[in-house]
């Protein structure tokens, strides 16, 4: 049995596997599959100031290997998450973290002053990599600037742990998660969803109701891999990687390209207890590897 | 989530197959108009899991069936599970239509379109066991698209209307003349888009409760994806694999 504990800043985990964010609702939802408790982390569903009603139908279409969605950040806004969610959320007994959304510096601040209220909720995702709203989401992630003028102003409003998540829409990823490091973001998680997009050849007309969306699912992790390990060359932050995995050892490709922590996002919907397989899977790697901790494997690939 | 083994499949129409399904422990309690969700594997074209509405339950040989339209890749693979073979469900998912209460002297009509018919067919028998007279409505483009006929004939009165006239009355069910000629004090309806809109459309102006099953395309199947969201009447989208697949026609936003 190896030590499989991490370090995320100041957020300890007992393992490194969390549920990505729009994935895995609030985690109640999974609970009746497995012992959720038995995670890292669990992200929860992105989280705005202001109730949104996201994007119309059709939201999804399914891809080789993976899927688009273009669900648009629907969430009942961060006063709903406090009153109604939160009291059946804040003793599950593992890292509960929200993902944090805005369209602006102002809501995105607001929204993280609201959330650092709650005890329980140790850490916050700052989502500047939504690629299906129209205005913020994606639009900070995708330059230095926007990105460092985000994390700036949430930084100064939360104590917390911040970890920040990245776009893989952008010519060169390193130095956006530079520029988040720089303003004194804890961790970065990469990536979040690729653009892309479906045509009905009968119908002559886009399959999302978007036209684009986020490409997400094992055919991204290769992308992903790529990105984690570029950039855990050039940033002292742990990163938090995920694309498309979809079994332990997509995980431990992970660690090895230098994520601290990985989550599970797309797969969950395929089966919903593949975060404990993975859990148990790691486990299993380190044990015949003869790694005592699963902190040896972080970073171990031998170029 | 179960792993079911496959007691028998075959074809009923060269587009549809019946799979039956069975287990070693015990079937959970299913409602008409609950669904699951099939994981298909062995397909590179194939990602998500598919889901199919409940056909029928079988107590007595411990079987679920799913009758299941060949769409696709998916839905191919399906058609060519064998004897024998495992297939991972999640289940049973969704709300499932109202059982009315212990008035079973109400005139109860299933209505069903293509693959639609499929939750009727359980539908109808459960409530033939609770002791109502269910009627159905079955409507398909010609008569080789007719499934599971004498199963519903065997479980009450059944009407159908085919597009070309090949079988029952020409047109579309909501034509039929059962719904000139016949009180009803409940609908239930599943089919393609158009055919809910116009019988909810009926029910609405005859002022006849009516639900009908939805199959907006949907990834978890659990309320967590939120891709397969209907917007109802209040502006509010709700997914309908959790809040639904049966939705009263009143919460709706197609009547407006």
């Amino acid at each position: 049995m190896a030590e499989l504990n991490v370090n995320i800043g100041s957020l300890q985990m007992k393992n490194p596997v969390m549920t990505a964010s729009g994935t895995f609702g609030y985690g109640i939802e999974y609970a009746d599959f497995f012992d959720i408790s038995r995670l890292g982390g669990i992200i929860v569903k992105g989280t705005t100031v202001q109730l949104r009603e996201g994007n119309p139908y059709p939201r999804m279409a399914e891809t080789p290997s993976g899927m688009l969605n273009a669900v648009g950040l629907q969430n009942k806004g961060a006063q709903y998450f406090i009153d109604h969610i939160y009291p059946q959320i804040m003793n599950i007994g593992t890292n509960m973290l929200v993902n944090v959304s805005g369209s602006s510096i102002e809501n995105y601040v607001e929204c993280a002053e609201k959330i650092a209220e709650l005890d329980k909720i140790p850490a916050i995702e700052l989502n500047i990599s939504c690629p299906n709203v129209k205005q913020g989401g994606m639009a900070f992630g995708v330059t230095c600037h926007g990105a460092a003028e985000v994390v700036r102003a949430v930084r100064k409003a939360y104590s917390k742990t911040l970890i920040v998540k990245l776009s893989p829409n952008v010519t060169d990823i390193v130095e956006i998660a530079k520029a988040v490091e720089a303003e004194g973001a804890d961790a970065v998680s990469m990536i979040n969803t690729m653009m892309g997009m479906a045509v009905d050849a009968e119908k002559r007309k886009p399959v999302l109701s978007t036209v684009t969306g986020g490409l997400s699912g094992p055919c991204i992790k290769p992308v992903a891999l790529r990105m984690v390990w570029q950039t855990s060359k050039a940033v002292n932050i742990p990163i938090i990687g995920l694309g498309g995995i979809s079994c332990w050892k997509d995980a431990v490709e992970f660690m090895l390209a230098g994520a601290t922590a990985i989550q599970i996002g797309t797969y969950n919907f395929i089966d919903p207890t593949i975060s404990v397989k993975v859990i148990e899977g790691i486990n299993d790697y380190c044990d015949r590897h003869g790694f005592k901790s699963v902190k040896e494997i972080i970073g171990a690939m031998e170029v | 989530m179960l792993d079911m083994k496959v007691a028998d499949n075959y074809r009923l129409h060269k587009n549809y197959c019946l799979l039956k399904l069975t287990s070693d422990d015990a079937l959970p309690e299913m409602m008409p108009g609950q669904f699951v969700q099939v994981r298909i594997d062995n397909s590179s074209k194939t990602f998500l899991r598919r889901p199919i509405s409940i056909n029928y339950v079988d107590r007595n040989a411990n079987q679920l069936w799913l009758l299941i339209q060949l769409v696709g890749e998916g839905t191919r693979k399906l058609s060519e599970a064998s004897k024998g073979d495992m297939i991972n469900l999640l289940m049973p998912l969704g709300n499932g239509f109202t059982i009315p209460g212990i008035n079973n002297e109400q005139k109860l009509l299933l209505v069903g379109g293509g693959v639609g018919t499929a939750p009727m067919l359980y539908l109808g028998s459960y409530l033939k066991d609770l002791g109502f007279k269910p009627c159905f409505l079955m409507g398909a483009r010609s008569k080789n698209d007719l499934l599971q006929l004498n199963r519903f004939e065997e479980l009450g009165q059944t009407y159908v209307t085919t597009e070309d006239g090949s079988f029952g009355e020409k047109g579309f069910v909501t034509n039929h003349s059962i719904l000139e000629s016949m009180r009803f004090d409940r609908i239930y309806a599943c089919g393609p888009k158009p055919m809910m809109v116009a019988v909810a459309k009926f029910a609405a102006t005859n002022l006849i409760a009516c639900e009908v099953s939805l199959e907006n395309t949907m990834a978890c199947g659990i309320g967590a994806c939120l891709c397969c969201v209907e917007k109802l009447k209040d502006e509010h989208h709700v997914c309908v694999c959790t809040e639904g697949p049966v939705f009263n026609i009143n919460k709706l936003s197609w009547l407006n």
